[in-house]
């Protein structure tokens, strides 16, 4: 009875562009979708026909290995043709505009662009002009909201549900996009979420969006059903907003002296790229209570769910 | 078709594919989401009661087998599909509700082969309402049920819609 109730919602998006415009039921509809291909990758033959014929272009102005190589996987398993392009193998460079660019991938047939851009908003600048899907692959400092999927993915995989959960989210909140897209998530699917960093990384106003904000984090690990570590962006920071690696370190990374406060069931979490020693410490990555290794691999399954759903919907 | 009608149309079917089957314990049965799922568990249940043997059951989900993929304005939920491997020398017999163009079929026997080869597949469904637009037949049928292309067959099971087991056939009304 309950799998017809559930069943009942059905898919309308061509473009996704953050976590913030989805509503908490299309949010786990996307999740339960990436469970039926977490179970493909168990298959014999571990590709679907699904998006045959379609063209997938990987527009990755800002570089990244690790989103871009996920999408590439995810659409080649669902039959996709992928092209790549990046920031100094594309027109950019040249001066060309990113409207007239996207126009030219249509006009080549790019059924979905996923895109990566340095500026907030301009993958909605496209789906707004654009009959292509469009999946935002994280734009500026606003979402990443791939990244959140999987990372409310995995913490469903580990805790069976996410509502009632105490997320902590430390580090370099103000310019992470998967900060923000994470606690919109999070605060959708019920979890209660505590940002913890440096003040100038970390600003009250925050606390606008319905989370806790704390300065203090040994007081906060005890509480702690989730820690995501996010990563210090070097190439975003500032001088005069960060206090150097050591006081970081000494004030907010996970050391295995303060791991000891968390609970033995804590997922840790790090969407990666880690910097091993900074933000955690290297056994504590590679240890029982890191689920890094699960994020990466349900990564996949969660963007074959969303270029399934996206890039079947009918852009005309 | 009410109830009691349904139940006779599953037996009739457990009995024949205990008689065209004679190496049930190799038999799997694959119901097509939702009420394909429904159907299966039934035929599995009758059939080890007649026969005194467990039956294996699955689910094959064809969402992302299907040939229209990018021509819909809006999709279904995908469920997880799973069968009992290995599928080599098995019979696979496919369970669905109503049997139209024969496109769901299709996906799924595309579905089951990424799983693994089995010996043979074969198909079941409740109702054959026809019109079948690929060359593939029911092998064993509950009801045939000659309908017009805009009318709709609209199926009812207790277990799945929580209403009582009946089949309608519905003529559309344009508005």
């Amino acid at each position: 009875m309950t799998e017809l109730v559930k069943s009942q919602m059905r898919w309308q998006r061509k473009d996704l562009l953050g976590i913030r415009e989805l509503s908490a039921e299309e949010i786990i509809f996307i999740l339960d979708t990436a469970d039926a291909f977490k179970e493909v990758g168990t298959r014999d033959i571990k590709k679907v026909p699904a998006l045959r014929g379609k063209t997938l272009v990987n527009f990755f102005v800002e570089p990244s290995t690790r989103t871009r190589t996920s999408f590439e996987i995810a659409a080649i398993r669902l039959s996709a043709d992928v092209i790549n392009i990046s920031a100094n193998s594309s027109s950019l460079t040249k001066g060309e505009t990113l409207k007239d660019t996207a126009k030219i991938l249509e006009a080549n047939h790019a059924d979905i662009i996923v895109l990566r851009h340095s500026s907030s908003g301009a993958p909605q600048f496209l789906a707004e002009r654009l009959t292509s899907s469009i999946i935002n692959a994280g734009d500026g400092a606003h979402e990443h909201p791939t990244q959140a999927l999987l990372d409310l993915y995995t913490i469903r995989s580990r805790k069976s549900a996410v509502a009632g959960l105490h997320v902590v989210i430390i580090g370099d909140i103000l310019f992470s996009r998967v900060a923000r897209s994470n606690i919109f998530g999070l605060l959708k699917l019920g979890a209660r979420v505590t940002l913890v960093g440096p003040s100038t990384l970390v600003p009250r106003e925050f606390e606008k969006l319905g989370v806790a904000v704390s300065y203090d984090l040994d007081r906060v690990l005890p509480t702690a059903d989730v820690v995501n570590l996010l990563r210090i962006q070097h190439e975003r920071q500032r001088k005069e907003y960060f206090p150097g690696i050591g006081e970081y370190i000494r004030l907010f990374g996970l050391t295995k002296e303060r791991a000891k406060l968390l609970k033995p069931d804590c997922l840790i979490m790090h969407p990666g790229p880690i910097n091993r020693g900074v933000e955690i410490d290297s056994e504590l990555a590679d240890g029982a209570q890191s689920v890094i290794l699960d994020q990466v691999t349900n990564g996949l399954a969660i963007r074959m769910a969303v270029l399934y759903l996206c890039g079947g919907i009918s852009g005309q | 078709m009410d109830g009691g009608a349904i139940s006779r149309a599953l037996r009739r079917i457990a009995h024949e594919i205990i008689e065209r089957n004679p190496d049930l314990a190799s038999v799997i049965l694959a119901g097509i989401p939702s009420r394909g799922v429904e159907i299966a568990r039934r035929l599995a249940g009758l059939i080890e009661s007649l026969a005194q043997i467990p039956i294996g059951t699955g689910v094959i989900d064809v969402s992302m087998h299907r040939d229209d993929v990018g021509k819909r304005a809006e999709l279904p939920r995908v469920q997880a599909s799973r069968l009992p491997l290995p599928l080599e020398h098995k019979t696979v017999i496919i369970v669905d509700d109503v049997f139209y163009t024969g496109r769901t079929v299709r996906a799924a026997m595309d579905a089951i082969s990424s799983f693994g080869r089995p010996a043979r597949i074969q198909l079941a469904a409740l109702i054959d309402r026809g019109h079948r637009e690929l060359p593939i037949r029911v092998d064993y049928v509950g009801k045939n049920l000659p309908t017009a292309v805009g009318e709709r067959v609209r199926l009812r099971l207790e277990n799945v819609d929580g209403e009582p087991d009946a089949v309608w056939l519905i003529k559309e009304e344009k508005a």
